[in-house]
């Protein structure tokens, strides 16, 4: 996946560079990407990377507040705010993930002028972003409401910590195939805001397997990040409701879309012209 | 040294596969200062992005011993909704420059004044010219490739210009396109032209002047 390219100060025979160097160049052009993308996204007034955190907790808490209001969520094992948080932070993963790295290549054209930055760079620097922004929004909101007495400390944190890491992977595989994608057709593009407004219900943030009769149990199963969300609340609630996650359809799930998607990428970057 | 072998370069457009380049040879050794002369349309621009690495070949080999700064143009490489501080904060990163380091130089050179704080869209081409002359004059790369750049810009640019690049990194390699001879019979002292997607070599400036030259009278393939 690494690509060869030329040191800046080594002299390269033709059959080029060596991985150590090769990944030194890697890291800083992605390192140079992320500074970008906070500069661009974030910008310097108001409270500028913080917004990272912030916006994903209004909205959840927002959420939990309607819901408590609304009465729609009995007194049951799990607590409001819990679920609200679980929920809405995987969204968030995905979502996020997939809608920064659609139409990502368009806008940066003239950075792809030096010869080390590619199109794989671009995504990955904004999926970086996104990904280290939910996860630090679940781990901040967590421990806030933790100690607010809100909800419980996680019962099984290995649990959670993988899960989560599968949710991450497929919502960077996600951002791989949309990115690339909607790159090369403007249809996809707007189909695809469209799909993340019916994905949000039915993506398991808003329900438990557990609730839905069988027929639905099993359609609902077919769609990976369900067993992401599933696994999530079993390592924080625990088994008081059951949970329906296979974490190894997840895993084969992620690893065919990375495939996918890195596919889709190649190709994306091979009729791609730096303007 | 960087070579070119047999390299070519086709876009698909509407109206089928246009071969831009055919099968271009090209050899630039340390040092050592090329101009590429070719009409609009020749393929200059795609050469040169050929040879930075920002694009790649559809066949043919590109080897680069040593390294290459991006094509040095009006725009290109740079992101306009940034600041010419951050543009150059972002290039010195991806380089592994210490930008702090070079900002004196930066500014000293562009005389951009209090504009480095400012958004790149809001620069006229002579300020991005001398934007983009500066950064890669910090990055310091053996080999300089030249996109007309130096065209523009007035005679206090010029006077720079020469002093930085032909004056004080004398030793570095040079590649510069243009289609005006007497720029590349100024700081060149190989020249190669480029037609209908070959490149033609000469034992001399003079006589590749002549034949380009000439060869304005043939009409398009």
């Amino acid at each position: 996946m690494v690509s060869i390219r030329a040191g800046i100060s080594t002299v390269v025979s033709s059959s080029g560079t060596p991985w150590a160097i090769s990944w030194r160049i890697q890291c800083r052009v992605i390192g140079a990407l992320l500074m970008r993308e906070v500069v661009t996204r974030y910008g310097r007034h108001n409270i500028g990377v913080l917004w990272l955190i912030v916006e994903p907790m209004l909205f959840t808490l927002g959420v939990a507040a309607l819901w408590q209001v609304a009465r729609m969520h009995s007194e049951g094992p799990i607590p409001v705010i819990g679920f609200a948080v679980t929920g809405y932070s995987t969204v968030l993963l995905w979502r996020n993930a997939s809608n920064r790295c659609a139409k990502a290549i368009e806008p940066n054209l003239s950075l792809m002028y030096h010869r080390h930055v590619k199109v794989l760079d671009i995504f990955a620097a904004r999926v970086i972003l996104e990904l280290a922004g939910a996860t630090a929004s679940l781990a901040v909101l967590s421990c806030f409401f933790i100690g607010w007495g809100a909800m419980r400390a996680p019962l099984d944190l290995l649990t959670v910590v993988v899960s989560w890491l599968l949710l991450c992977w497929f919502s960077a595989a996600l951002g791989l195939i949309v990115g690339a994608v909607s790159e090369r057709s403007e249809l996809f593009e707007r189909v695809w805001h469209i799909v993340t407004y019916l994905m949000f219900p039915l993506s398991g943030a808003v329900y438990m397997v557990h609730w839905l009769p069988k027929q639905a149990q099993e359609v609902v199963l077919w769609f990976p990040m369900v067993h992401g969300v599933e696994g999530l609340r079993h390592g924080y609630f625990g088994s008081t409701i059951p949970t329906y996650e296979q974490p190894f359809f997840f895993l084969i799930c992620n690893l065919g879309m990375t495939l996918f998607g890195l596919i889709l990428v190649r190709q994306t970057a091979n009729s791609v012209r730096p303007e | 040294m960087i070579s070119l072998r047999v390299v070519k370069k086709a876009y698909a457009t509407r109206g089928g596969t246009n071969a831009v380049l055919r099968g271009v040879d090209l050899e630039v050794g340390p040092g050592e200062k090329v101009g590429i002369l070719g009409r609009n349309g020749s393929g200059k621009s795609t050469l040169i992005r050929l040879i930075s690495g920002a694009e790649r070949p559809s066949s043919g080999e590109i080897v680069r011993g040593m390294s290459v700064s991006w094509p040095l143009a009006f725009a290109g490489g740079f992101q306009g909704s940034l600041t010419g501080i951050d543009n150059l904060k972002f290039i010195c990163r991806l380089y592994g420059v210490n930008a702090n380091e070079q900002l004196g130089f930066v500014e000293d050179f562009t005389e951009l004044g209090k504009y480095l704080r400012e958004p790149l869209k809001h620069y006229s081409s002579g300020m991005r010219a001398r934007l983009a002359f500066a950064i890669s004059m910090a990055i310091e790369f053996d080999c300089f490739l030249i996109d007309e750049v130096i065209a523009v810009g007035d005679s206090r640019f010029h006077e720079k210009c020469r002093r930085e690049l032909f004056e004080r990194r004398s030793d570095r390699s040079l590649v510069l396109v243009s289609h005006d001879s007497r720029l590349i019979a100024e700081h060149c002292s190989r020249a190669v032209v480029l037609e209908h997607g070959l490149l033609h070599s000469f034992p001399n400036l003079d006589q590749a002047f002549e034949s380009y030259e000439s060869s304005s009278i043939v009409g398009p393939h």
